[in-house]
């Protein structure tokens, strides 16, 4: 099934996926070298991951015209690995990323995705956004004013050359900004920091080599936690780029498929040399806004890429970091969730905590994991409390009999016992007291203890208890739900009983 | 996967005449006139209600494409409202182009007396939408070109054999103008699919009454032609046995024309995707040589 694909696939689109691929190689060129700046290793490792990412993915991948590659989010979680350890620990864990991942897959984790609610996935972006933002700040920190004039003038080179009639929508103005400031700083002179100051870019193809660290339980501690935190951060973004490209080209993709697909492309780039990646949101945008739609335009791109970077790494080595930084200014603004903030009046209150509070956690833990596992948190305790909302009880004393009958609606849980307990008088003096659970349901032990203690009190005030409807409303404590699955099914459990 | 479409395909085969309806695939090519009076003759005969399909494919050359690749604020979701719009209108125009073919067709279905005829649209490639609908499919009628290759002389078009590999029912391929089939021939070849096809002669009230010429290419056929004889006898059908031997498509292609025989029956497509890939299908062959309707049985 991985190798699988259709002709459609690869052909049904030769000419929009080859320009596609042409424009996005030239993007992902100085994004390769900045998240390799921010990785702290050499921009050759970010720009081999790229290629072996966009290569391997092309063809396993689960969602063709997807632009994977080496990834902001994923850069971000290795600093310090690269920074204690070195870089062959660096691609030991890359590897150790991709067997995490396609574990994953075959797990089929990617159905987890459905936890992640609309709001955390905005939150995220967001916060990969302000992360890809602030990681240019050191390049814009202590340096002449030459840097400031260069990466204002990329930025309107960068976002004013598409209104050019004709060549503006043919010419990718990324690359004309790049091109323009290099010249610029070759041509006047200008002293300032290049690519080439960065470290070493390739000069060969990749070639294969094995990660020289001991394999040993000492390496494996060292390693799992971040592969661990790059395997579920590179899924995560993957997948809900996935889900985006999906919005964007109206078609499906198979999710599990690409799990095990980064999973092979992240073993791929550690064994090429490259750091561990994934799928780039503002990437695939690019490439469907270029007409890219099928597996070739991945393809294209991460060789196009690295033939450029190899025949021509003395002219890369030339480009002024500061036309790199309106690049990933560009790309930061690009990923942001602009419709998020100008809704954010329109949202109600827990999905904007909820977004802010994955902005907030990302930005101050720096890693995008921790981020998403509070929002999918607050999300969950959000919805748990609006679903506890929905239980009432209405009661009834009939004086003859000396009887009190509480009859309740809706979801016992245990968010809601504390509510439901709340309902009963126990000092009421009556003899008999019936419960009607009939068209209540008991989702949890936590209810069914709640109903015990409420049941127990009574007797101590010397009521006879009964209670109706118990073995209907506790049907929904049962933890498989799947069988409810037919109308008539979910009527029986969830209905009038 | 496989053992899931095989297990598919046993269950089919005891279905010969399952399905409700007579299935027309249209798609405003010149052969649509004829692939509907051909179903319209087909649904008369068997008595069943008449579909006509059409199918809106999506075109996958993008809509818009700009290769300024630079992205800015919100541009995710502009990109998303501009695909969306270009796509709506591209789509829209070609629901009412299909709604015109439709009723079109259906005119004149209703005028050659067929008694019921539905309508239908669906999004897709034509093997994706025949595959939902196909349990209520009786026998369907297929161009042997489409749109796409109309004005090609020979040949059939691209998506005709993937429709009939995804299909299990009788499928009626037409490539001339209609005229009432009067004779029918069985390419037959003792394999399971031939053995459908003789059962579909002795009880298919489409076929009743008509002659039938039962021919075998090849040496060595005497025993299997016997055996067809005497089921076709048996029903009380006008049998003919030929043996023939030559190139199996031009020689069946040069017997039907001398018998002026109308209508042939063959099975289509082993199962076998490899054996075709090598040898190249009988079936492909077969409806590359004719020039009269082919019924094929899966």
């Amino acid at each position: 099934m991985l190798l699988h694909s259709t002709k459609q696939d690869w052909l049904g689109n030769i000419r929009g996926d080859v320009l596609a691929g042409l424009v996005v190689a030239l993007a992902l060129i100085p994004e390769a070298i900045a998240f390799s700046i921010i990785a702290g290793v050499d921009p050759k490792v970010g720009l081999y991951a790229s290629f072996c990412i966009a290569v391997i993915t092309a063809v396993v991948g689960g969602r063709p015209g997807m632009i994977s590659a080496a990834t902001g989010a994923m850069a971000l979680l290795m600093v310090t690995l690269v920074r204690q350890h070195g870089l062959e620990y660096l691609l030991a864990a890359t590897l150790l990323t991709g067997v995490i991942q396609i574990v994953m897959g075959y797990l089929k984790l990617g159905s987890l995705m459905s936890f992640v609610s609309r709001s955390v996935v905005t939150g995220f972006v967001n916060a990969l956004a302000i992360l890809i933002f602030m990681a240019q700040l050191p390049e814009l920190t202590n340096v002449t004013w030459h840097v400031y004039a260069m990466t204002a003038a990329g930025l309107g080179v960068i976002y004013l050359f598409p209104y050019i009639p004709v060549i503006g929508k043919l010419i990718p103005s990324p690359l004309v900004c790049i091109l323009s400031l290099t010249a610029l700083a070759i041509i006047v002179g200008i002293d300032v920091r290049t690519v080439g100051d960065m470290g070493e870019l390739p000069d060969t193809l990749p070639v294969f080599l094995w990660p020289d660290v001991e394999l040993n339980f000492t390496t494996l501690q060292i390693i799992f936690p971040y592969s661990m935190a790059l395997a579920v951060v590179g899924l995560l973004e993957s997948l809900m780029t996935a889900t985006i490209v999906d919005d964007l080209t109206d078609t499906s993709s198979d999710k599990n498929r690409e799990c095990k697909g980064q999973g092979i492309a992240n073993i791929g780039a550690g064994l090429m040399g490259g750091m561990a990646g994934c799928a780039m949101i503002g990437q695939s945008v690019i490439n469907v806004k270029s007409g890219g739609r099928g597996r070739l335009s991945t393809m294209v791109a991460g060789v196009v890429l690295l033939i450029m970077v190899v025949f021509l790494n003395d002219w890369v080595a030339k480009i002024p970091m500061a036309a790199l930084v309106a690049v990933m200014i560009m790309v930061s603004i690009g990923t942001f969730d602009w419709g998020s903030v100008v809704n954010i009046k329109k949202h109600p209150l827990s999905t904007n905590i909820v977004m802010i509070a994955t902005v907030v956690v990302v930005v101050w833990t720096h890693n995008l994991a921790y981020g998403v596992f509070v929002g999918v948190l607050l999300a969950s305790l959000f919805f748990a409390n609006k679903i506890s909302h929905f239980m009432y009880a209405e009661s009834e004393l009939d004086e003859e009999t000396s009887t009190r009958t509480y009859t309740f609606h809706g979801q016992i849980f245990f968010n809601s016992s504390a509510k439901f307990l709340a309902n009963f008088n126990f000092k009421e003096a009556v003899s008999k007291v019936v419960i009607d659970l009939s068209r209540a349901h008991f989702w949890d032990i936590t209810a069914v203890h709640s109903l015990d203690m409420a049941v127990i009190k009574f007797r101590r005030e010397g009521a006879q208890v009964d209670i109706i409807g118990l073995n209907e409303a506790s049907e929904t404590i049962v933890d498989r739900f799947g069988v409810h699955d037919k109308p008539e099914e979910l009527e029986k459990v969830l209905g009038g009983h | 996967m496989t053992s899931q479409t095989q297990d598919k395909s046993k269950v089919k085969e005891f279905s010969l005449f399952s399905g409700r309806v007579i299935l027309a695939c249209l798609d405003g090519s010149s052969t649509s006139e004829q692939v509907c009076d051909y179903a319209s003759w087909m649904a008369k005969a068997v008595d069943r209600p008449l579909k006509l399909l059409h199918t809106i494919e999506h075109n996958h050359n993008p809509a818009v494409s700009d290769y300024s690749g630079a992205i800015g604020l919100g541009s995710q979701q502009e990109l998303l409202e501009e695909l969306t719009e270009v796509e709506q209108s591209r789509a829209s125009l070609l629901i009412k182009k299909g709604q015109l073919i439709l009723n079109a067709a259906k005119q004149k279905a209703l005028a050659a007396g067929v008694a019921k005829v539905e309508t239908y649209q669906h999004h897709g490639t034509l093997a994706e939408s025949l595959i939902e609908i196909e349990d209520d499919i009786r026998a369907m009628v297929i161009g042997i070109r489409g749109k796409q290759h109309e004005h090609q002389a020979e040949g059939f078009g691209h998506q005709l054999e993937s429709v009939i590999r995804s299909m299990h029912k009788p499928i009626l391929v037409v490539n001339k103008a209609f005229s009432q089939p009067n004779k029918t021939m069985l390419a037959y070849d003792g394999s399971a699919s031939c053995k459908k096809a003789l059962q579909m002669i002795v009880e298919s009230p489409l076929l009743q009454g008509m002659p039938c010429h039962v021919v075998y290419v090849g040496k060595n056929g005497e025993a299997l032609l016997d055996e067809a004889n005497v089921v076709l006898k048996n029903a009380g059908v006008e049998v003919t046995c030929v043996q023939l031997e030559g190139e199996v498509d031009e020689v069946l292609a040069k017997y039907q024309i001398e018998n002026d025989i109308e209508l042939t029956l063959m099975g289509a497509f082993s199962h076998n995707r490899f054996r075709d890939l090598l040898l190249g299908s009988f079936t492909a062959k077969m409806l590359a040589a004719t020039n009269r309707p082919l019924l094929l049985l899966r």
